[in-house]
């Protein structure tokens, strides 16, 4: 079955245009619904966290944004342009590898395992995409990765491969690593769910910094409810597959409408 | 005879025949080299012809004999108007062989680097090009080299075929003496030897460095 | 240019046939004295008597980094040395059987050594016999993660049958070199010597794997 591009708009344009736009996307594993006709704007220097039971496609929204995932219908627009299609001749088709790279140079992402090249040392992973993709002269890079892994305090630690840090050092250098690449929009995916309970505060304060000091749209999926209250703008309750309940933090941890979100909030602060 | 006056009368003999052993090994494995990279490559491409050729190629070298295979270049290609002279069909038809072996061996690690490196090339937008090269390749050089270590072996014993086109290698030799004198366990004996110490006291320590170096230059150790 | 002719393809074919079978005995002869040597030279190694141990493990070794065809005119020659005249097969057999013994011998140290720990501590609480310790906790467990390599080494042992020749066993390989010599013709009996192989061994690699994933299910390590 084909969808009906042409109800889509080709480009989103006016005062109002959404940094990320999901519309109507569908994403299913075989016969499992993962996400069910999404609907969610993110605005320019927004951050957004993305909560919810495990298997409620949070994180598959990260990662259809990144174009680690296909979508199955459906359309999203990053910047006012659409990511997952481009225009031809007035009409939608699916993007080409090379529509999909130069939209996907504005989003960068931070993984769960944090993903570092284990081939390079703190720095060389910075350089990586500044010389490899943008281009840039190695001094430039240099410089350029020194001023943010500066910024995540691991100056120090340049020449270090992952294999000699602790879980939030490494989780600091990846953050560096996508910051580097001057994203517009940042992801990230349950970047403390792998580190002990002890460092995730290195890596939490780096995250802190980045909002209001950026102009840096975020969206971040994540299972610590403090922190997401405490520097959220908006919260997305996901539930199977689609946004079950949203609002300001002081609304959505407060005073939930749905049941489902109450049943939830109720659930993991028991646990914790 | 004693097996002193053995290796005096036939040593040099057996000298150059090792020589001509090793060169045939470093030439073998150098096509062994790249045709696994080629071919394994080839295996994990989207374009489905491009995958077939390497499965047939793949699956051709595997499925018959080396033997098979050296006899086929050496006597049946000249039909063709392909002539090879014997030194190099003999080092060719290793290489091509082992090659087939060593591209399952490219392709399993290529497919053992995790995921997640993968997908962070992705996030940081690199071509599929410079994925491969920067990010994953040199991560599967460090999971296949073990196992390298042992085809490598493979083909410095699939050098001794070469003897049967009349490449005058080790194996070549220690034949030529044993049908010249009958002394069958000294030729033979003295050429188990020399296999065996190339094997087991260069190859294998030579192999065993590579890994350590590699694994150290790529920060796993 | 040559061209391919049929005729002879016809004409060759019986000889073909009977030599396939051949080859075919070898490697099922090969592999069964490999099967049951490679089971003696493992225990070999797993005994506490260390000059033993190491003898058994530098022998394995020694069989394992030196050419089979070697392998096979060492067995051949030696003997008349000493004047015990071995047949073409009787060599051709103990040599390849060596050979295969020794890497069956790895295959299965590799499956034994891959039962963990806890196994034989508990075969010992419950105060089992090393006989019975091998037959009913360690060798039903070593067993599928060995399956894969032996199937392996069947094929190739299949695959190296063509070594043999060179003492004068009569398989695939020595009857296209012999067609060879007489008819002058080798296009047709070294390709069809390849593909005799092939429509070997590729349904043979296919069956075996069927059959470790059959292996696997029956004793419940489904993965």
């Amino acid at each position: 079955m084909t969808e009906d591009m042409s109800r889509y708009p080709l480009r989103l344009e006016g005062d109002d245009v959404p940094m990320v736009r999901f519309r109507n996307v569908t994403k299913r594993y075989g016969p499992l619904v993962v996400l069910n006709q999404l609907d969610l704007d993110v605005s320019t220097g927004e951050m957004v966290t993305i909560i919810g039971p495990s298997g409620s496609g949070k994180t598959t929204v990260l990662r259809m944004l990144m174009t680690l995932e296909t979508i199955d219908s459906g359309v999203i627009y990053v910047d006012g342009e659409p990511l997952t299609h481009m225009e031809r001749n007035g009409q939608l088709l699916p993007a080409s590898s090379k529509h999909i790279r130069r939209i996907r140079s504005k989003i960068g992402m931070c993984f769960q395992h944090f993903n570092l090249f284990p081939h390079m040392t703190a720095l060389g992973n910075c350089m990586e995409g500044l010389v490899q993709v943008l281009g840039l002269s190695r001094r430039e890079a240099e410089e350029r990765s020194m001023e943010l892994l500066d910024m995540v305090g691991l100056a120090e630690k340049r020449d270090e491969h992952p294999s000699r840090l602790s879980g939030g050092q490494q989780q600091r250098v990846a953050i560096a690593r996508a910051l580097a690449m001057r994203p517009k929009v940042m992801l990230f995916d349950e970047v403390t769910s792998a580190l002990d309970p002890e460092v995730i505060s290195e890596v939490t304060n780096v995250i802190r910094r980045l909002v209001g000091a950026h102009d840096l749209t975020m969206l971040m999926v994540t299972h610590q409810m403090g922190f997401a209250k405490e520097i959220s703008d908006r919260v997305c309750f996901f539930f199977n597959g689609a946004v079950e309940e949203q609002g300001t933090p002081a609304k959505l941890f407060e005073n939930p409408e749905r049941e489902r979100t109450r049943q939830f909030l109720n659930a993991v602060l028991d646990a914790n | 005879m004693t097996y002193i006056e053995f290796l005096q009368v036939h040593g040099s003999r057996m000298a150059d025949g090792t020589v001509l052993t090793v060169v045939q090994f470093l030439l073998a494995t150098v096509v062994a080299v790249v045709v696994a990279v080629l071919f394994g490559l080839m295996r994990l491409s989207r374009n489905p012809g491009v995958r077939g050729v390497a499965t047939v190629y793949i699956e051709i070298f595997r499925g018959t004999s080396l033997l098979v295979q050296l006899f086929w270049i050496f006597f049946v290609l000249p039909l063709f108007g392909l002539n090879l002279d014997k030194f190099v069909a003999g080092f060719l038809a290793v290489g091509l062989n082992m090659g087939a072996y060593g591209a399952e061996l490219v392709r399993g690690a290529i497919r053992a680097v995790p995921r997640g490196q993968w997908e962070a090339a992705v996030a940081l937008n690199m071509t599929d090009r410079k994925r491969m090269w920067r990010v994953i390749l040199p991560q599967a050089l460090v999971i296949m080299l073990p196992p390298w270590g042992n085809l490598v072996i493979e083909i410095l014993k699939g050098t001794a075929l070469v003897a049967l086109i009349s490449v005058a290698d080790l194996m070549f030799e220690v034949r030529q003496i044993n049908i010249a004198t009958f002394l069958s366990v000294q030729a033979f004996g003295t050429a188990l030897i020399v296999y065996y110490v190339l094997a087991r006291f260069l190859v294998t320590p030579f192999m065993r460095a590579l890994e350590r170096f590699m694994s150290r230059k790529i920060g796993r150790a | 240019m040559i061209e391919w002719r049929w005729h002879l393809v016809w004409e060759l074919a019986p000889r073909f046939v009977d030599a396939a079978g051949k080859t075919l005995l070898a490697a099922g002869g090969g592999y069964s004295i490999a099967v049951v040597l490679g089971l003696v030279l493992v225990l070999a190694q797993r005994t506490r008597f260390r000059p033993l141990t190491f003898a058994v493990r530098e022998f394995v070794e020694l069989i394992r980094s030196t050419p089979l065809l070697l392998q096979v005119f060492f067995v051949f020659y030696v003997g008349p040395q000493f004047g015990l005249v071995l047949s073409p097969w009787t060599a051709g057999l103990i040599a390849i059987g060596l050979h295969y013994g020794a890497y069956l011998s790895e295959v299965y140290r590799g499956g034994i050594e891959s039962v963990p720990a806890g196994q034989w501590e508990a075969a010992k609480a419950l105060n089992l016999s090393v006989v019975r310790t091998y037959r009913r906790i360690v060798i039903p467990q070593a067993l599928p993660p060995a399956i894969s390599g032996m199937g392996n080494y069947l094929v190739g042992i299949f695959k190296d049958t063509p070594m043999l020749s060179v003492i004068g066993v009569t398989e695939l390989m020595h009857t296209a070199t012999a067609v060879g010599a007489e008819s002058y013709r080798y296009l047709e009996p070294y390709t069809m010597v390849g593909a005799i192989f092939l429509a070997i061994s590729l349904p043979a690699a296919y069956l075996i794997s069927r059959f470790e994933k059959w292996v696997r299910r029956t004793l419940g390590m489904v993965k």
